[in-house]
């Protein structure tokens, strides 16, 4: 008994030591990504995102061999905690690229205000509040937020396609409703009307009250789920036989869902939806990145097009990695000059040009696409058009969007 | 008369007698490890001593509510995540978080009486609600409450603030000693559990929990001996209880943030594997299990990746050491320990028998 508590002690020093003396040799940086629950596929295709931009690099920042560690979460905030912890404080990194999803984001902004010499890239969380309310100067987000992605979406189904009144389904949590306080600002001031929003719980399996809820009279649904739950409300829905028109969160539409496995995916043909990726793009530094993305992995292991996790977790190396290079890699100031230098950082991002705002928050192009259906049979999502620069608050005057309030189950109401 | 004055005394001495007793009968590997987790500050790392060591004795305490109601009481009840969560709801929801909205900024010494209190009435409750029923009713009924729990604060913004929770909880700073400090924390769980596994070895030993384990074995006949068998289960809960919602401040000032995840299924029946892995026979076994636990759950993914492997798959690892465990011991970790034991043991009397056999011959 004696021996084997002495030697599982030894190996607990040693495994402590070893995590300490390597801290000098590479310079690490700490990913994190969901790699269970609803939004897994997601996680994996960011986790594929720097590995992408690693690859490129020659896995160097600043002349600097990289160790990427990835650590899991499964898109609570609890679960972000932990991670980030772990790498913080086991790992000993200085940088980390994360998280993905809304509610870890607004952790993650709290806790980075714990650790003032870590720096934090966000991976592609999307809520408002991260960096809009008590933003972190040790935080900082090149990718826009959830309400960003929807901008002129909420213009464009009603003026060109006409849908004059829809219902809302969502995920319960910060992200879905930052999608649709977006659509709704656009949707409404242009004369939508949203009659009826339900709610679902993040890793809903069962759909069925919800599909026997929706009305009769709306001209289509505006669906904010992602991942697991995006497909399962799909399948779900094709077995009821229902015919509604849809329009899509940026999630529900992104190559997580499109690439998913069975027929009811194909529902999606023709839904317009919104933000920071249109696979057809034609853009050439695009069509580079995608076919990068296509060699780099086998296609069995990845989308048919980078998903808008692996490009914003991409750009959040590229960006790291840009800012890095300007200081030659030293981190030695506890990352002061570094973070200086990262918020002037302008990015030529494969899905447009990338600059920060006082909060440390993206100003990018925002893509309104609609998904067809490709020969081969695999969907896409058909590049309609851009809008360029936009900020967060959706071009409105600071005081006028603030008085919207922020994004929550009601707001904004969006009632005739 | 004068047997009731002679025997209640005699009582309380052999009680005394008994925790003497159970501080002289604890081997040498008791107190190596006491006096290991005594001075571990000083050898281990912030982060193992915080973030592992801190954490698993932070769930063995939630685990060793449950080892109590299901070792000495036989009720495997799912509830004590729930009411751990509740505790720590609590302590958000009356003390003081970054969400001002909701928070009434108690001071410390008012909210956790008071969380405490709460949650070990819920955990009375459920016990109450789920004590007539045996096996895998008591799981299922349990199991419910736990649910509902989980999609109130999922879904409840006005108390429980939905899916994001609570975030920016401090421990509190008294006696002039920060308790967030990762020496000072760290000897404040320790401090914790190190009371929960003396309460949960007296009250074992104690005439209530005799009777306890009584109910377990023949609860007919405890009810024809004349006692209350649904109480004593009541009380067991409500005992069991108290000790989660210790657990579960400390784990809310531990994560500093509460939301369901907290709360979910899925840490739910965490808490039952830990208490299984370890060994449901001695109050122990939920610590071992939880450390265990802790360990997988934090390097697992590092672990495949060191060894070349994807590290996405890091949950299979995690289920096949679980699975491996209560394969090759069907009674957890303890149980191995007790066999290695009990075969060094035979081993050694088979020796001075041997040994005796000629030096006994003149």
């Amino acid at each position: 008994m004696h021996k084997v508590i002495r030697t599982a002690l030894a190996a607990c020093c040693l495994v402590a030591a070893t995590g300490a003396s390597e801290a000098q040799e590479k310079l690490k940086v700490g990913v994190m990504a969901t790699l269970s629950g609803a939004l897994t596929s997601g996680g994996e295709d960011g986790v594929r995102g720097v590995q992408l931009a690693a690859k490129q690099a020659g896995n160097k920042m600043a002349g600097r061999d990289v160790e990427l560690i990835v650590v899991a979460t499964d898109a609570s905030p609890d679960s972000a905690l932990r991670a980030a912890r772990k790498l913080v404080e086991q790992d000993k990194v200085q940088l980390i690229i994360g998280p993905l999803s809304g509610s870890e984001g607004i952790a993650m902004r709290d806790y980075s205000k714990t650790v003032p010499n870590v720096t934090f890239v966000n991976g592609s969380s999307g809520a408002l509040e991260t960096t809009f309310v008590n933003p972190s100067p040790n935080f900082f987000r090149f990718n826009s937020d959830g309400a960003q992605w929807m901008a002129g979406l909420g213009e464009y189904v009603f003026k060109d396609k006409g849908y004059k009144k829809v219902a809302v389904i969502g995920e319960d949590y910060s992200f879905p409703y930052t999608q649709v306080f977006g659509f709704a600002l656009g949707y409404c001031r242009a004369g939508g009307e949203i009659v009826q929003r339900q709610w679902v719980p993040l890793g809903t399996k069962d759909f069925g009250s919800v599909i026997a809820n929706i009305p009769d009279d709306v001209d289509a649904v505006f669906l904010g789920l992602g991942g697991g739950d995006a497909v399962n409300f799909l399948n779900q829905y094709s077995q009821t036989g229902g015919k509604s028109k849809f329009i899509g969160g940026s999630i529900m539409v992104d190559q997580t869902v499109l690439s998913s496995r069975g027929a009811a995916k194909r529902l999606l043909a023709g839904t317009p939806s919104s933000g920071a990726v249109a696979d057809s793009w034609d853009d050439p530094r695009w069509k580079e990145f995608v076919k990068a993305y296509q060699d780099a992995f086998p296609a069995d292991k990845r989308f048919a097009s980078p998903s808008l996790f692996a490009t914003n977790y991409y750009n959040a190396y590229n960006a790291m990695a840009k800012a890095l290079d300007k200081v030659k890699g030293d981190l030695s100031d506890g990352g002061a000059k570094f973070r200086a230098e990262l918020a002037k950082t302008e990015l030529d991002a494969p899905n447009g040009k990338i600059k920060l705002d006082d909060n440390r928050q993206a100003i990018a192009t925002t893509f309104i696409t609609e998904v067809a259906e490709l020969p081969n049979g695999d969907l896409t999502n058909k590049f309609v058009k851009t809008v360029p620069n936009v900020n967060q608050t959706l071009g409105l005057p600071l005081a006028e969007f603030k008085a919207v309030g922020l994004p929550s189950r009601t707001n904004p109401e969006c009632k005739r | 008369m004068a047997t009731l004055e002679t025997r209640s005394p005699s009582i309380d001495a052999g009680a005394r007698i008994g925790l003497r007793e159970a501080i002289a009968r604890q081997g040498t590997a008791f107190w190596i490890v006491a006096a290991l987790l005594l001075v571990m500050p000083l050898i281990a790392t912030p982060f193992w001593l915080v973030q592992i060591i801190a954490y698993a004795i932070i769930l063995g305490m939630i685990a060793l509510s449950l080892m109590f109601l299901a070792g000495y009481g036989g009720i495997v009840s799912l509830v004590q995540m729930t009411v751990a969560a509740f505790a720590g709801y609590l302590v958000a929801i009356l003390g003081d978080s970054a969400i001002t909205q909701i928070s009434l900024k108690w001071p410390w010494w008012a909210t956790v009486p008071v969380a405490v209190v709460l949650a070990s009435l819920f955990g009375v409750l459920s016990g109450a609600l789920s004590v007539r029923t045996e096996g895998i009713y008591t799981i299922m009924i349990t199991l419910a409450i736990a649910s509902a729990f989980y999609y109130l604060s999922l879904q409840n913004y006005t108390i429980f603030n939905g899916f994001s929770g609570f975030n920016g909880i401090l421990p509190p700073v008294f006696l002039g000693v920060d308790w967030g400090g990762d020496v000072a924390f760290y000897y404040l769980t320790l401090g914790s559990a190190a009371l929960a596994y003396a309460a949960v070895i007296y009250v074992s030993r104690a005439p209530f929990g005799l009777a306890l384990q009584g109910t377990r074995d023949n609860p007919r006949r405890m009810a024809a001996l004349g006692f209350n068998v649904t109480a004593h289960r009541i009380a067991a809960y409500g005992f069991a209880a108290v000790i989660a919602a210790f657990a579960g401040v400390l784990l809310v000032w531990y994560q500093r943030q509460i939301s369901p995840g907290t709360a979910g299924v899925g840490p739910v029946v965490d808490i039952l594997i830990i208490a299984v892995v370890g060994g449901l026979s001695r109050p122990i076994g939920p610590f071992i299990g939880a450390l265990v636990y802790v360990l997988l759950r934090t390097f697992s993914l590092d672990l495949l990746e060191l060894v070349g492997l994807d590290g996405k798959r890091f949950q299979l690892l995690i289920g096949l050491g679980f699975l491996v465990i209560v394969l090759v011991s069907p009674d957890g970790l303890i149980g191995i320990a007790e066999r290695v034991k009990g075969r060094y043991r035979r081993g050694r009397e088979a020796r001075t028998a041997e040994m005796g056999g000629p030096g006994g011959q003149p």
